[in-house]
């Protein structure tokens, strides 16, 4: 392997891993703030045992999702310096944003948070989960921003004289239509990821005959709130990812084809089938059994049920045509690994509807007033298993997303305008990456060991019983008190 | 002024405020066994965890928002001075691999420490927190004196050097200095954010610490200035030598507060007189002065400078402001009764006779 297929497996595993922790910090950060403005609200002791219980399960996430981000923001320029150069005046903007707006708030508030229990007036103390809540959403949509360009440039020249992108309207990077429906996109998954962890944890509390039958009611309570989140912010990720298909259509054709395998054109008027399973060769140019729902992809892709659809090899010949010659953007193959974004794209859909469907499922056992019977009702073994599928579906959902797009995106580093292969460092030695790439899988490797067993951990041992003094009220504590939270 | 003048000042800043915060949270981190020992005399001989959480306790909130100044300078120069961020991120490829692990090891080891409640798997936290903050500490100082002397930059803006050349002996006394003054600095922050005994040894060896870090520093800038420097960039070492030692003076008569004024002054300013040398290179190269990357040659579009400066101009003092008030609202010493003696019921590990023996 030479220095670009090491560079791209860096960057591949490095992403990937780092966006476990993402959409957790994105959607437990939110509900923790729900659980303790309800604690505030309702002064019910149950609602601030959650707030702390999940609350260190977030830290015990965030410390990865900030330590595996640092290497995100460098990897850039280490890997991949030509891309750097070519779009650092529109990409490094809304980076540095990202950094000056967002990691600051996010790091300041949660150390406020972590460390403020019943030392920093109660008010404070909420608002500053919140906060991080707030940053977390706008590192979100700088990120995105950012990469959306990397999807759909807009707002920008190239300058004959430097051979670089130039921005010339950071309302419209910002405004970008791929990033006015991926945030949403995005988000919506993350509020999805964090209702599946809260739901998992409650209901392995539920199902376990441990669990002190006092404690149910609390498990309960962050079940039902756990389920509800997953069930409503999976209908935004349905909206918005319908939404996504059909701007993909329209800057993105071949991702649009490749995600169905598409090869021939599909005119208007015929409809062009989706199909949910393929029997076949794996790039689905040769299909010996396939389970299809007839128009539907013709919907995905225009919002018309006999809209007209590219296929790749048309896509493949305008191409081919287009960017003839060009040093930056030619080369021989236009096409994404076809297997990869036919499968990811229906994973992510596929793991996506089931962890909805466990939702909806664990509403309905647990639907009406709280009652013995139906926590009972959730004792069966079955449920155990589907509280470590709603945990593991929308992470995974997540990824195989990330890497539909990231990888239907190639061969193009920035659509249209520079392939991957011109974006790496011409400097970098293939051992240098090798040597990081090494480092990076074997520590990130331990460091996933780590902290799924202090999750575990945590996650098991429960939420802390409520001491009989007050003592575990933070309102009765100020600064000269023992810190509650931490190290 | 010029746009690209302003964010050589900015990007200046941030690696001025990277610096004075961060370091001393890499000295507390660097410092934890030795500081953290358990007492021979006096204290039971269970103190050394005592201490070692007060440490912690003291940087805890605020370490992580130091080490955004870094993540945000390393934006800045992506978003203001593209070629600058490639040529340096690609071009000290290794040094950069090494830091990045030691920011990994260190944040994992100071978030995870107090998880487990086992000797064992606190001694692991304490050696990744220590490694993490030494890595950092001198390699930035390495790092920082290649950049002010220059490296091998060809005329594409590459770096052509390789590992080894950026370990020259001046590199190395560079590196040398920023990780004593780093400890200095860290354990006067001890010495002012904690109290007991603890306050008292880290005064004291912030006064031994201190000594050596003035020696090395007086010998890296005054290397440094005499090669590339300008009368202002001396002017400004001059007087960084000058905070140092009356800080150390201060340290010496017990003023806390004004001995950490004085650390925190002469890193400052000491980092200043390195960008006022480097001004108006980013990389000069070794090789053909035309090579150079210069804040000319290297910068965004001035759309890009111009955008980001009224966001900067927006924002910082906000963030200035939140961050004034997190320090504001930590503002008292960590004392031994801050540390909690009971433990997380989860932290726990079985069979346990042992659990919170060791404190």
């Amino acid at each position: 392997m030479d220095a670009l297929d090491l560079a791209r497996w860096q960057f591949g595993i490095t992403t990937v891993y780092h966006y476990f922790f993402v959409p957790i910090t994105i959607g437990l950060s939110l509900l923790v703030a729900v659980m303790q403005t309800q604690w505030m609200r309702t002064r019910n002791p149950q609602w601030l045992r959650l707030t702390k219980f999940f609350g260190k399960l977030f830290t015990i996430n965030f410390a990865l999702g900030l330590v595996t981000g640092i290497v995100q923001e460098f990897q850039f320029g280490m890997n991949w310096s030509d891309y750097s150069r070519f779009v650092g005046d529109i990409f490094g903007a809304p980076l540095a944003i990202e950094a000056l707006l967002a990691f600051f708030l996010e790091s300041t508030f949660l150390g406020l948070w972590i460390f403020g229990w019943g030392r920093i007036p109660e008010k404070l103390h909420a608002a500053a989960i919140w906060l991080v809540h707030i940053g977390t959403l706008l590192s979100a949509y700088f990120i995105l921003a950012a990469n959306s360009f990397m999807q759909n440039p807009v707002g920008y020249r190239l300058n004959p004289e430097t051979g670089r992108a130039e921005l010339t309207d950071f309302l419209a990077v910002l405004t970008n239509p791929v990033q006015l429906v991926t945030f949403p996109h995005v988000i919506a998954a993350a509020y999805m990821t964090g209702g599946g962890f809260v739901l998992a944890f409650a209901m392995w509390h539920l199902w376990r005959d441990a669990t002190p039958g006092t404690d149910k009611p609390m498990y309960r309570k962050a079940a039902k709130l756990g389920a509800v989140t997953v069930l409503v912010a999976s209908l935004g990720v349905i909206v918005s990812g319908d939404l996504q298909g059909k701007v993909m259509t329209e800057v993105q054709p071949m991702k649009m084809a490749a995600a169905e395998a598409l090869y021939e054109d599909v005119p208007e008027g015929e409809g062009a089938p989706f199909s949910i399973v393929t029997v076949g060769t794996l790039d689905g140019s040769e299909e010996v059994w396939a389970l299809t729902v007839p128009k539907l992809l013709s919907y995905l892709a225009t919002g018309t049920l006999d809209g007209a659809v590219e296929g790749i090899d048309h896509i493949q010949d305008r191409y081919e045509l287009t960017h003839a010659g060009s040093e930056l953007t030619a080369v021989e193959d236009y096409r994404p690994v076809i297997p990869v974004t036919y499968w990811t794209f229906r994973l992510m859909m596929g793991l996506g509807f089931a962890a909805m469907a466990i939702a909806a499922a664990v509403l309905w056992v647990l639907r009406g007033r709280g009652s013995e019977t139906d926590e009972q009702r959730l004792g069966h073994r079955m449920w155990g298993w589907a509280g470590l599928l709603v945990l593991v579906l929308p992470l995974l959902a997540n990824t195989f997303g990330w890497m539909f797009t990231e990888m239907g995106r190639q061969p193009w580093l920035v659509m249209g305008l520079m392939t991957t292969q011109t974006g790496v460092s011409p400097g970098t030695t293939a051992a240098e990456v090798l040597t990081s790439m090494t480092v990076f899988t074997l520590l990130y490797g331990v460091l996933a060991v780590v902290e799924v067993g202090l999750l575990l951990r945590y996650g098991r041992a429960g939420a802390e019983q409520v001491p009989e003094d007050a003592s575990y009220d933070p309102r009765a504590r100020d600064d000269d008190d023992a810190f509650v939270f931490t190290y | 002024m010029e746009l690209t003048t302003i964010w050589f000042i900015l990007i200046a800043v941030l690696w001025v405020g990277y610096f004075c915060l961060e370091g001393f949270d890499y000295g507390v981190g660097m410092l934890l066994p030795v500081l953290g020992r358990d007492e021979t005399e006096g204290g039971s001989p269970h103190t050394g965890e005592t201490r070692k959480r007060q440490m912690l306790s003291a940087i805890g909130p605020f370490w992580d928002g130091n080490e955004v100044w870094l993540l945000t300078a390393g934006g800045a120069i992506f978003a203001a001075f593209p070629h600058w961020y490639a040529t340096l991120f690609s071009g000290f490829y290794l040094p950069l691999l090494l830091i990045l692990v030691g920011l990994i090891l260190r944040g994992v080891g100071l978030e995870y420490r107090g998880k487990v409640d086992s000797p064992a798997w606190r001694a692991r936290m304490d050696a990744m927190v220590v490694a993490g903050s030494t890595v950092p500490a001198l390699l930035w100082g390495v790092a920082f004196t290649n950049i002010v002397l220059g490296v091998p930059i060809d005329a594409d803006m590459e770096y052509v050097g390789g590992f080894w050349n950026l370990l020259g002996p001046v590199a190395l006394l560079g590196g040398l200095t920023t990780l004593t003054l780093f400890l200095t600095h860290g354990a006067l922050f001890v010495a002012l954010k904690t109290d007991g005994r603890l306050r008292h040894d880290a005064r004291a060896l912030a006064l031994r610490l201190g000594a050596a870090s003035a020696v090395l520093a007086v010998l890296w800038l005054g290397i440094l200035h005499l090669r590339t420097g300008t009368p202002a960039s001396w002017l400004v070492a001059g007087v960084a030598a000058a905070s140092l030692v009356g800080g150390l003076l201060a340290a010496a008569r017990g003023r806390e507060g004004w001995a950490f004024t004085g650390t925190f002054v002469a890193i400052a300013l000491a980092t200043t007189s390195l960008f006022l040398a480097l001004f108006p290179d980013v990389m000069p190269s070794s090789l053909d002065p035309a090579w150079s990357l210069t804040a000319e040659n290297a910068s965004s579009s001035q759309k890009t400078l111009g955008i980001m400066t009224v966001v900067a101009l927006v924002f910082t003092p906000v963030m200035l402001l939140y961050t004034a008030w997190s320090y504001w609202a930590f503002r008292k010493r960590v004392s031994g009764h801050h540390i909690p003696t009971e433990v997380h019921h989860a932290a726990v590990v079985d069979g346990g006779e042992r659990a919170g023996a060791d404190r």
